[in-house]
């Protein structure tokens, strides 16, 4: 493959993500009395990701990642926000634009069948992609069936087939090589093994450290399984109705986490050891919906530690040792006014 | 919150471990269609104890799902052939009809979903469709029946229950529904919980709660549970029993830490050593290579042999047949001993 066009230097990040916010307006309905409020499905998020490293994004259904992932590939349109890729802004006069911009990124989507053209044979769907940016089709068509060897699936054999001929494992090796078509530097994967049987999930996820080190890629991996994420990252973002409650090195967060949802959902994790089962509830309740979240920190309704100042006062991340791991949370702050200020978790989840 | 009356226990008041509750002889289910036949599930035995909690593991298509249906003879009339025997206790539920089995189903043996939004009827409260199937059942008044209806979700822990008893399935939550059809499940005292996934489409968070409320009921009304899943670390958590289904066939059973330990099927060593775990981060997955078997055809060999790295030409040879290397334990597999040999990997060899 062509050597990618990196533009700021290794140190630059790949991905700078600033204050991205998406509301999606409810119906107004006869009950609603004048008007109804939004769905507030990502509510002012700040990440960034460097070149080559994977960034983990876990978090329960209504959390907002996905919402953030189709944000970011401009599917839907943010109200507000600036997202910035390898030093340009997407979407700006002087940056890159989205159609460039998505040359550059794209994304694998859970669903392995409704993300491919029923009516295309899988070269074809492969290779729309690059010759809609201009190859010229038999280029295209050696590339798509160069991937199809990079993925696994015997060109000899699967060039032809259309998508329903396929197992589940085998299409989403097809929907890699079909984002990897157009040679993007950076991949959403969405759920993008959560759909298939472990076996499987096992092949895929080999397959995925293979191309990263392979084509030098940049993973944003989403997902809402705590072990693939462990297994596949560098990096984790834990969301809570559209937030980022915690942000650090994977192994910081999964051994230490500092926010009480991330311990509780650590916590919650089956331990696979029949001989230390769960016995305890680390955490009671549904997430709440992102209509009308609750006030202050959206955590309190469900936090062992919840006092007076979280239900009134919303807390930033911040990093209370500069040590590259984020927290949103009073406790982590020591002038937060929250009794157990700077002290943080004392293992009551 | 158990004590007021009588659903504290089942049926019988003791719960005796050593009774046979319900026996699989054999059991093979056909889905015949114009097209083709799928053989879903070819020939599986178990027994079921009183008070076991009997975890089915599996991968989509193994057949877990419709041995659970069997049970309650679920499947479509006209398209299912079925054979063998499905004995709850001395009745065999493959010959029932009518009256008997609408008795049997709720009463003897109910079942929860993976979807509970999908199993409760959208227009009528939750109150009032519990209340339906108690009157349905034991012929008690409806006023009766709405006492029963409020301690029940009472039991399954729904907060303020006397109001929820008023709610329509829309207005609760995802994991609030799922307690709420536990409680529909249990209200006409069941000897049997079928379980089919009720926790795969919940979050992480509310999964736990109900696994735990799962065994806590199991525990407390001596309830025998078959809880289908395709996660190891589920069947972990809720199973006393464990059978791994493969291809339509139960691949291996026994003592759901000894299954899990130690190994005796290889595909039960590569579903364990291909779950991601805590300590798998930077090793190469060891992943089963290959796809689930195509059902058409009756099986001719060991269904997994295709995908089996302890392969040889004698697994060609005709379906194994389940062997007993280890008491209280079966295995359909002619290389047992070299798979145990071999040792668990991934989850069981964390120690």
């Amino acid at each position: 493959m062509s050597m990618v066009q990196d533009l700021g230097g290794p140190a630059q990040p790949l991905l700078i993500v600033r204050n991205l916010r998406k509301y999606f307006p409810t119906k107004n309905t006869v009950l609603s009395f004048g008007k109804s409020p939004p769905v507030r499905a990502v509510d002012g998020i700040s990440f960034s990701v460097r070149k080559g490293e994977t960034l983990g994004v876990v978090g329960e259904s209504g959390c907002g990642k996905s919402t953030m992932a189709r944000l970011l590939i401009r599917l839907i349109e943010p109200d507000e926000g600036e997202v910035v890729l390898d030093g340009e802004a997407v979407g700006s006069r002087d940056g890159i634009s989205v159609r460039d911009m998505l040359h550059k990124m794209q994304m694998v989507f859970q669903d392995s069948y409704a993300s491919l053209n029923p009516r295309l044979p899988i070269e074809d769907s492969i290779a729309f992609g690059p010759i809609s940016a201009g190859l010229p089709s038999a280029k295209a068509q050696e590339r798509a069936i160069g991937l199809l060897d990079k993925v696994g699936l015997d060109p000899k054999l699967f060039v032809h087939r259309y998508p329903h001929e396929l197992s589940g494992g085998q299409r989403q090796r097809v929907n890699i090589a079909r984002a990897l078509a157009i040679e993007p530097r950076l991949l959403i994967l969405d759920e993008a093994v959560s759909a298939l049987d472990k076996s499987v999930e096992a092949q895929v996820l080999n397959l995925l450290s293979d191309l990263r080190a392979q084509f030098d890629l940049t993973y944003i991996f989403i997902s809402h399984d705590l072990n693939v994420v462990h297994y596949i990252s560098d990096k984790v973002m834990v969301m809570y109705l559209g937030e980022v409650v915690e942000l650090g090195a994977i192994d910081q967060v999964y051994e230490a986490p500092r926010h009480p949802y991330t311990q509780a959902l650590l916590r919650a994790q089956p331990t696979m050891d029949p001989q230390r089962r769960t016995t305890e509830v680390p955490i009671t309740g549904d997430p709440p919906s992102p209509i009308n979240p609750p006030s202050g920190c959206r955590f309190h309704t469900r936090c062992p530690y919840v006092e007076d100042i979280c239900s009134q006062v919303a807390p930033t991340l911040n990093e209370p040792e500069n040590d590259g791991h984020g927290v949103a949370c009073h406790m982590s702050n020591s002038g937060s006014g929250h009794s157990r200020a700077g002290l943080g978790l004392d293992g009551r989840i | 919150m158990t004590d007021t009356m009588t659903l504290s226990a089942p049926k019988s008041t003791a719960v005796d471990q050593s009774e046979l509750l319900l026996s699989v002889r054999d059991l093979h289910v056909k889905f015949v269609s114009r097209e083709r036949t799928v053989h879903a599930v070819n020939g599986i035995s178990f027994d079921l104890h009183r008070g076991e909690v009997l975890g089915i593991l599996g991968e989509s298509g193994s057949g877990k799902s419709v041995t659970l249906r069997a049970i309650q003879k679920l499947l479509p009339p006209r398209r299912t052939v079925m054979s063998g025997s499905i004995k709850l206790q001395d009745r065999d539920v493959l010959q029932m009809n009518g009256r008997e089995l609408s008795r049997l189903r709720g009463a003897d043996v109910a079942m929860i979903f993976q979807e509970p939004a999908t199993s409760f009827d959208p227009v009528y409260s939750i109150g009032h469709q519990i209340c339906e199937t108690v009157v349905h059942h034991e012929g008690i008044s409806w006023s009766d029946a709405r006492a029963r209806a409020l301690e029940l979700l009472e039991l399954v822990r729904i907060p303020s229950a006397k109001s929820r008893l008023d709610a329509y399935p829309h207005e609760l939550s995802g994991g609030m529904r799922q307690r709420a059809m536990i409680a529909l499940a249990l209200s006409c005292r069941p000897q049997l919980l079928l379980a089919d996934e009720p926790t795969t489409a919940l979050d992480a968070t509310v999964q736990i709660q109900v696994l735990l409320l799962l065994a806590q009921l199991q525990k407390d009304l001596g309830l025998s549970i078959i809880f289908v899943t395709h996660d190891v670390g589920v069947a972990i958590e809720i199973s006393s029993r464990l059978a791994v289904m493969y291809g339509g066939h139960i691949s291996e059973s026994g003592p759901m830490s000894d299954v899990v330990t130690a190994p005796l099927h290889p595909y039960t060593q590569g579903l364990l050593a291909s779950t991601i775990h805590s300590a798998s981060r930077g090793t190469v997955l060891e992943a089963i290579p290959g796809s689930p078997p195509n059902l058409t055809a009756p099986p001719s060999e060991c269904t997994f042999a295709p995908r089996c790295r302890y392969a040889v030409a004698e697994c060609r040879n005709g379906v194994p047949v389940p062997r007993h290397p280890v008491p209280d334990r079966s295995v359909r597999c002619i290389r047992s001993e070299e798979v145990a040999k071999s040792g668990p990997l991934g989850i069981g060899s964390q120690g």
